[in-house]
């Protein structure tokens, strides 16, 4: 614990997350105002005290907005990367390390759905399975899934060549200890860059998928949908974007810098050099 | 010699199947072709050739890490790729392998305690104190400490990596032990220590070992009785007196005067013809026959047999004797 907390990427990457976590759960008591209330007199209004962020082209607040879109927007990115990483590490691992005819089908089952435009996927499963929170996890994440599985697979093919692997072997221990005690924790650090990537696009699939109606029903808010009726007007009431925008931004940044430090954490390389 | 043999090897075989790029037919190449020895129980058995002539995957298949095209391997009488995975398991105690990087064959993200603790864990012997105290007793056989328990091998240097390979790979008290090109990557001068300590280990825990190298001298040095391998095939072997001292294949002929020799100014080197056959159309009779200068007619219709030729001297090839331990 100690070591972790001498990560400066962990703690920085850490406390943005911590903080906008905090922002989404408080936000009844953050804000006064009503996040679905329609107030047309005081549409589009400049940042202001009475307004911290400005107001929506329904005159809602903006900052309510934001503070209470947390709550999908962060549930949703954080279980699809979840579902992705977990069905993408473990199936790519198996794939890769068991190879043959299993890991064949594997592979043309990943071409098919790499095939697929991402959005189009996520509707079908959001169809199949009906809207709801629990819904977005699949219909993000499942189409997440190639990503990972490819990095997963390509790795675990160069690791399991690696003299240790065999070495491991040789001493009699079986598969799923190799892959889950050797093949795993050398995986999982290129794993980690590509969920840091994947972060922002999930946080906008679910705006794409709520403006079809397959996400979380309106009013509710969450920060894609929120750039999203912010776009028609960014050039003349900007901040609605500015601020919904600037907050996924800062979201993704802390992800990629937890991501990051994580990664630098599991390699005893850098872990032990002083200096970090 | 007249004991029944820890290892015997016979009609090992292995192919590969490769893709040639359009042509969809799969092409094969033979990497190990019908190799059969014995090796005997308290022996060094010295495996030599040149890079690429099958000696690793033999080594592979001599553990059944790899599954072979045809052949058996029997130890201590039983053919173990007739085991199953249970049994295989339990055997695989006392078979045990060094290999060449010892980078490489170390786990980056364990710790050495870790690395020491898996071979116990894997065969789930001992408890926590057991472990400790065997694992404090290998490090100091091999001449590492245990306050070095909390490094990770990247803090360690090549020759202190190897040592620790040696120490795990002895952990589950083996019996047969496989060096593949185990001092290949190290500086000389702790090639001579890796090399002491291994032939020290050998005495003190009664180990049997398959020594493979491409550095002949360190193949003398070591092994009592030596195998010479050429594209797949076992060309010669003999004890080492007889192997070193009275040559029979043109090929170890060969091998033997690339050696460098520092005494030996203007000493003319038996260099070869052409280059290594294409593996997967190799040459019809004998493998070396178009290398070879003393080949004849014979040699390119038909593959020689290993046959003895006194004094278990075994050597495969029709014009044996021709060169009568003379290298010209």
């Amino acid at each position: 614990m100690k070591t972790i907390l001498k990560n400066k990427f962990i703690v920085i990457g850490g406390g943005i997350i911590l903080v906008i976590a905090l922002i989404s759960v408080f936000a009844p008591l953050l804000t006064d105002y009503d996040y679905g209330k329609v107030d047309l007199p005081n549409k589009h209004l400049p940042p202001s005290l009475t307004h911290l962020m400005g107001t929506d082209l329904y005159g809602r607040d903006v900052w309510c907005r934001v503070a209470y879109g947390g709550r999908i927007s962060l549930t949703v990115a954080i279980g699809a990367m979840a579902v992705a990483l977990v069905c993408g590490t473990l199936i790519g691992t198996f794939a890769g390390f068991v190879r043959g005819w299993a890991g064949f089908v594997l592979d043309r089952i990943n071409d098919v759905m790499m095939a697929f435009p991402m959005l189009l996927l996520a509707l079908i499963i959001g169809v199949v399975l009906g809207p709801s929170l629990n819904t977005m996890f699949f219909s993000i994440g499942i189409p997440c899934i190639p990503m990972f599985y490819r990095v997963a697979r390509a790795t675990t093919m160069s690791i399991s060549e690696r003299s240790y692997v065999l070495a491991a072997r040789s001493m009699g221990s079986r598969r799923w200890r190799i892959i889950f005690r050797h093949v795993i924790p050398n995986v999982l650090p290129h794993i980690l860059v590509i969920m840091s990537s994947a972060m922002g696009g999930a946080i906008l699939a679910e705006s794409s998928l709520g403006f079809l109606g397959f996400g979380i029903p309106q009013p509710t808010p969450s920060w894609g949908l929120i750039v999203n009726e912010g776009k028609t007007f960014m050039f003349t009431y900007p901040w609605t974007t500015a601020f919904s925008g600037a907050i996924i931004a800062l979201t993704i940044l802390g992800f990629n810098l937890l991501g990051d430090g994580l990664r630098d954490h599991m390699d005893p390389k850098i872990r032990n050099s002083p200096g970090r | 010699m007249n004991s029944e043999p820890l290892i015997r090897i016979e009609g090992l075989t292995k192919q590969f199947s490769i893709s040639r790029g359009k042509n969809l037919r799969k092409a094969k190449f033979t990497a190990v072709n019908n190799v059969s020895f014995d090796i005997n129980k308290g022996e060094v058995f010295g495996l030599v050739g040149e890079s690429g002539c099958g000696k690793s995957t033999l080594a592979l298949l001599t553990l059944r890490l790899m599954e072979p095209s045809g052949g058996a391997v029997y130890y201590k009488g039983r053919n173990i790729f007739d085991l199953k995975y249970n049994a295989m398991r339990v055997i695989r105690r006392d078979l045990q392998i060094v290999f060449q990087d010892p980078y490489d064959s170390l786990d980056p993200r364990f710790n050495l305690q870790q690395i020491m603790e898996e071979p116990f864990i894997i065969q789930k012997q001992g408890s926590r104190r057991e472990r400790s105290e065997r694992i404090a007793q290998l490090l100091d056989a091999v001449g590492l400490g245990t306050q070095l328990l909390n490094r990770y091998p990247h803090q360690l240097s090549g020759g202190q990596r190897q040592r620790l390979c040696i120490a795990r790979s002895l952990a589950l008290s083996p019996e047969f032990l496989v060096c593949d090109e185990a001092v290949a990557s190290l500086d000389v001068s702790i090639q001579a220590q890796i090399i002491n300590l291994l032939l020290d280990l050998k005495e003190e825990f009664g180990l049997t070992y398959m020594f493979i190298s491409h550095n002949l001298a360190v193949v003398k040095f070591v092994s009592d009785r030596v195998g010479v391998m050429y594209f797949g095939n076992l060309v010669e072997l003999a004890d080492k007196e007889n192997l070193f001292g009275n040559v029979q294949h043109p090929y170890t002929a060969a091998l033997l005067s690339a050696v460098p020799d520092p005494f030996g100014a203007g000493k003319r080197r038996d260099v070869l013809r052409s280059g290594v056959p294409s593996l997967i159309d190799p040459p019809g009779g004998c493998v070396f026959h178009p290398r070879c200068k003393y080949a004849t007619e014979r040699c390119s219709r038909e593959a020689p047999c290993l046959r003895d030729i006194g004094g278990g001297h075994l050597v495969a090839c029709h014009r044996a004797g021709i060169m009568n331990g003379e290298v010209k």
